[in-house]
């Protein structure tokens, strides 16, 4: 795990994120830094405002107050807020991922799943067809995808597998930060298993940074070095995931692993 | 409805100067869509209201007008475009590509190759040639404010991906000045490569949609491809059937109920010339086939 | 064979000439006058007005004439016709309030100021052919009634009065309308040219947008608050007299439709409107316009965009009869070019697909989604 002693500082700092929706809060004073290869999750239940912080985080809603920095790749902290659209949308189709939880929202559902993986290739001005192909290919390969599906349209995938593509269709620009909503959500059992030991690779191996929004400890528990736990729009309690599990502070928290944690 | 009601070319003056700003704003950004109030014409939407505003905003008593269609000067609607310009401007009509100054076409660029000081005015019906891929014109605009065209060679690479090849065969996309994606007008691809760098103007107005772009005289127009599959252009087996001319774009004329066909120039004016100078084909000289005796033969069935 | 391929300027002028002793029909009948068409196809001549955006009956009459009795056809000569008049500037907003009405009725009030006033309607006429109406013979005059002269104010205003319906947005003073037919439309774009565009826009079009509002996509709890119909004074303001000078009077239609609207935390709950204004008598149009208008209305009002009658960009790209028309139709064109080049891709396919058969027979195992 990376920490806090990484050279060059956080890659994202958030702080006093607040968003209302009219009078309703959706997310409060919220702050927090995320470092280099550092995977945060974001738990609580429906309702608490994670996937409202996660959206102020990636730019796709603008928080009411507060600010959100991120380390472009030059090294300089930049205000994401404050980008231009151009560059705001070249951050998000280079640098960044997202994988949403219905992967219906992350593809093109009647292109090909090569090119699905090789848009953003050719978006960054990639012009040979025969490298966008093999690329695709590899990383049909790495999110376990035979290569022989790879002039299938998802529709003819199952869920794991337009999950896993999505993942792909994400991860082949090499972003340095990923941002998850709920990636096992809709998966069954043994699919969801699947999926988080591949995302744990993936992130281990490219040294991907990720914030990751969860319903699930379990998924919160495999994936990240630490959690922010959020309830009523506000973060109640944040630490290292382990720390956090096993020994829960704030009586909610303690809530949700008693009630999770049993099996 | 009297000619003598009307402007000169139809249009009155604060429209044509409406328009030639438009025109202007589009020669010094190439192939960027310039919104312009058009006026609703005595043609219907769709059938050249974009090119007829064009033509009646730059045409002055000196010009030499041609109308084509189809790359042919009598085909129906060029003959009735032609027809409008002659009673609303009397101004001299022609035939022949090397004689006019003005020429408006729709789905074909002349053979015959243009030069400095021609304009040639496109007919257009759909400007966006992001359209099919995202029809929203709030997003397509953003699109090319920030030059995203990754999308339109997603839509290449499957057509690679499908059939091998890329499977656009007219309306060809291309980028001008290295920096708009522009859509050619539905003329074959096979006419693609005579918008780069021609010494001609190139106007295009789509009325309907309300748009006006230009190519300027010598500059860059290159078809979207990629590096291993380079964009290529249709080739025909024979040669044209009346003049012999290779290395044109053929017309397939069907000339029996038992699979017989027959290929002649797209280009009728550049097709006559050839005849005119002693060229032919295999199926040369047969009256049926002559302009006039089309014109008659027409006459009979009505 | 070649000859089919070809036009021609005698074609064309032959065809003319056929169209028109087609129109005239047979000589033996009376020639159709003008008079006849403004008086007794008045809703025809209404729509052609409406949709033409020009309000002239006689030359609506006319382009009627003209077009054989196709409206499409006649509102795109009066559009063509509209185009190069010239513009003097936009006239002063009509008081609807103030209208010299024919029919009034309101959905909402079984009676207010001014009362119901039936009017001549097609309602709670029992649909039956009158066969009296093709023999000769006339038609009775109706009976009459001195005017009450009673104000008859409009119930948005009276509702309006109590807070109960949203007020409508007056405009700033100074802002000039906008008008599409002079400056290309955008996305998005403001009521003012969304109404114009309704206005101009089909009648079929919009019932059917309407219609869909009322079975569930984007439904608005639509009350007929009021349709109105009758004459009202145009006026222009005149700069070198300073004042607005009556130019004459325009029979409309006007259907103000209150909609339900829940309020939120910081707008008590009231109703909403949606508004539709058209020439002459058309209660279709009107109401459609109406409730279109409202539909369009929901991101103003914080609704969520649902259904086809809500969106701006589908709606307004495909209202226009004229511009619908043209393209529709221009698939008359010739478009041989194009074929041509697809011909010569799907031949090409079909031998490299043929040809690729031959080399690599049956391989039609296919590992099935996991």
């Amino acid at each position: 795990m990376t920490g806090p002693g990484a050279k060059g500082g956080p890659l994202l700092r958030a702080s006093g994120i607040t968003k209302f929706y009219g009078d309703r809060v959706g997310c409060r004073d919220i702050g927090f830094e995320l470092w280099p290869g550092e995977v945060l999750a974001i738990v609580g239940e429906s309702g608490s405002g994670k996937t409202t912080l996660l959206n102020c985080l990636a730019t796709r809603v603008v928080p009411t107050a507060g600010v959100i920095e991120y380390r472009m790749r030059d090294g300089r902290m930049r205000d994401l807020h404050a980008l231009s659209d151009a560059e705001r949308r070249l951050l998000m189709r280079t640098d960044w991922g997202f994988v949403h939880q219905n992967p219906i929202d992350g593809l093109r559902m009647t292109v090909s799943a090569g090119g699905n993986v090789g848009e953003r290739l050719m978006a960054v001005g990639e012009r040979h067809y025969g490298h966008i192909r093999e690329t695709a290919t590899d990383w049909l390969g790495r999110v376990e995808i035979a290569a022989d599906r790879v002039d299938d349209d998802p529709r003819s995938f199952s869920g794991g597998m337009r999950q896993r593509l999505q993942i792909a269709r994400n991860l082949v620009t090499g972003p340095r930060l990923v941002f998850m909503d709920e990636p096992t959500g809709g998966l069954d059992v043994s699919v969801q298993a699947r999926l988080l030991d591949l995302l744990r690779g993936l992130v281990a191996d490219l040294g991907l940074s990720a914030i990751v929004v969860t319903h699930d400890l379990a998924v919160a528990r495999l994936l990240s070095h630490r959690m922010l736990v959020m309830k009523g729009g506000e973060v109640i309690e944040e630490g290292l995931t382990d720390q956090v599990l096993d020994d829960p502070q704030a009586a909610y928290t303690q809530l949700l692993v008693s009630s999770i944690l049993q099996v | 409805m009297s000619a003598g009601a009307y402007n000169f070319a139809y249009l009155d003056e604060q429209t044509k100067r409406m328009i030639r700003r438009a025109i202007l704003k589009a020669i010094a950004i190439p192939g960027y869509q310039v919104p312009f109030a058009s006026r609703e014409m005595p043609m219907p939407y769709g059938w050249g209201t974009g090119g007829v505003q064009v033509t009646a905003a730059i045409i002055g008593p000196d010009d030499v007008l041609k109308v084509i269609d189809q790359g042919s000067d009598d085909t129906t609607n060029a003959v009735s475009i032609r027809g409008f310009f002659v009673k609303t401007s009397g101004v001299a009509t022609t035939t022949r590509t090397d004689a006019a100054t003005v020429i408006q076409t729709r789905h074909r660029i002349p053979e015959t190759p243009l030069a400095a000081g021609q304009i040639l005015v496109y007919q257009v019906p759909i400007p966006e040639p992001l359209r099919f891929l995202e029809p929203r014109e709030t997003e397509t605009r953003t699109m090319h404010a920030l030059e995203e065209y990754g999308l339109m060679h997603v839509k290449l690479y499957e057509d690679i991906a499908r059939h091998g090849h890329i499977a656009t065969t007219y309306a060809y996309p291309v980028k001008v000045a290295g920096r708009y994606v522009m859509d050619p007008s539905p003329t074959p691809k096979f006419d693609n490569p005579k918008m780069h760098r021609s010494p001609a103007l190139q106007l295009f107005g789509a009325g309907r949609e309300k748009r006006i772009y230009a190519i300027p005289p010598h500059t860059d127009v290159v078809s979207l491809d990629f590096e291993d599959h380079p964009f290529s252009v249709q080739e025909f087996d024979a040669p044209c059937a009346l003049c012999g001319a290779e290395g044109v774009f053929l017309d397939e004329v069907i000339v029996d109920d038992a699979g017989g066909r027959m290929f002649v120039c797209s280009d009728s004016d550049h097709c006559e010339e050839r005849r005119a100078a002693g060229h032919e084909g295999t199926l040369a000289g047969a009256p049926a086939w002559s302009g006039a005796a089309a014109a008659a033969a027409t006459e009979d069935a009505s | 064979m070649y000859v089919a391929v070809k036009g021609g300027e005698t074609a064309i002028r032959n065809a003319h000439d056929l169209l028109a002793d087609r129109r005239r029909g047979d000589r033996a009948v009376p020639d159709l006058t003008l008079a006849q068409i403004v008086e007794q196809l008045a809703l025809s001549v209404d729509r052609v007005m409406t949709e033409g955006s020009l309000y002239d009956r006689e030359l609506a009459a006319l382009a009627i004439k003209q077009a054989r009795g196709d409206l499409i056809e006649a509102i795109f000569l009066v559009r063509a016709y509209r185009t190069t008049l010239p513009r003097f500037g936009a006239g002063e907003p009509v008081d609807t309030g103030a209208m010299r009405i024919e029919r009034r009725i309101s959905a909402t009030f079984k009676d207010l100021p001014g009362g119901q006033l039936l009017g001549p309607t097609f309602d709670y006429t029992h649909r039956l052919i009158d066969f009296a109406l093709a023999a000769e013979g006339e038609t009775a005059p109706p009976a009459e009634r001195q005017p009450a002269g009673e104000e008859t104010p409009r119930v948005t205003d009276l509702l309006a009065a109590e807070g109960l319906v949203e007020t409508s947005l007056a405009a700033a003073p100074e802002a000039e309308p906008g008008d599409l037919t002079r400056a290309p439309l955008e996305f998005p774009a403001d009521r003012d040219l969304r109404l114009q565009n309704l206005a101009r826009g089909d009648e079929g079009f919009l019932l059917a947008l309407g219609y869909s509002t009322q079975r569930g996509y984007a439904r608005s709890h639509p009350f007929a608050g009021e349709i109105r119909f009758g004459e009202v004074e145009v006026e222009f303001f005149a700069e070198d007299l300073g004042f607005a000078v009556p130019l004459g009077r325009i029979a409309v239609t006007e259907c103000q439709m209150i909609n339900q609207f829940k309020g939120s935390a910081k707008v008590p709950p009231q109703f909403t409107r949606g508004y539709g204004l058209v020439f002459g008598q058309s209660e279709r149009k009107a109401i459609a316009m109406a409730l279109v208008d409202r539909a369009l209305r929901w991101q103003e009002l914080g609704e969520e965009l649902t259904a086809p009658a809500q969106d701006e960009e589908f709606v307004l790209s495909h209202s226009d009869n004229v511009q619908a028309t043209g393209f529709v139709e221009h698939l008359k064109l010739p478009h041989y070019v194009d074929f041509q080049s697809e011909l010569e891709l799907v031949r090409r396919m079909r031998r490299e697909q043929a040809a690729a058969r031959v080399e690599e027979p049956g391989e039609d195992a296919r590992e099935a989604a996991e």
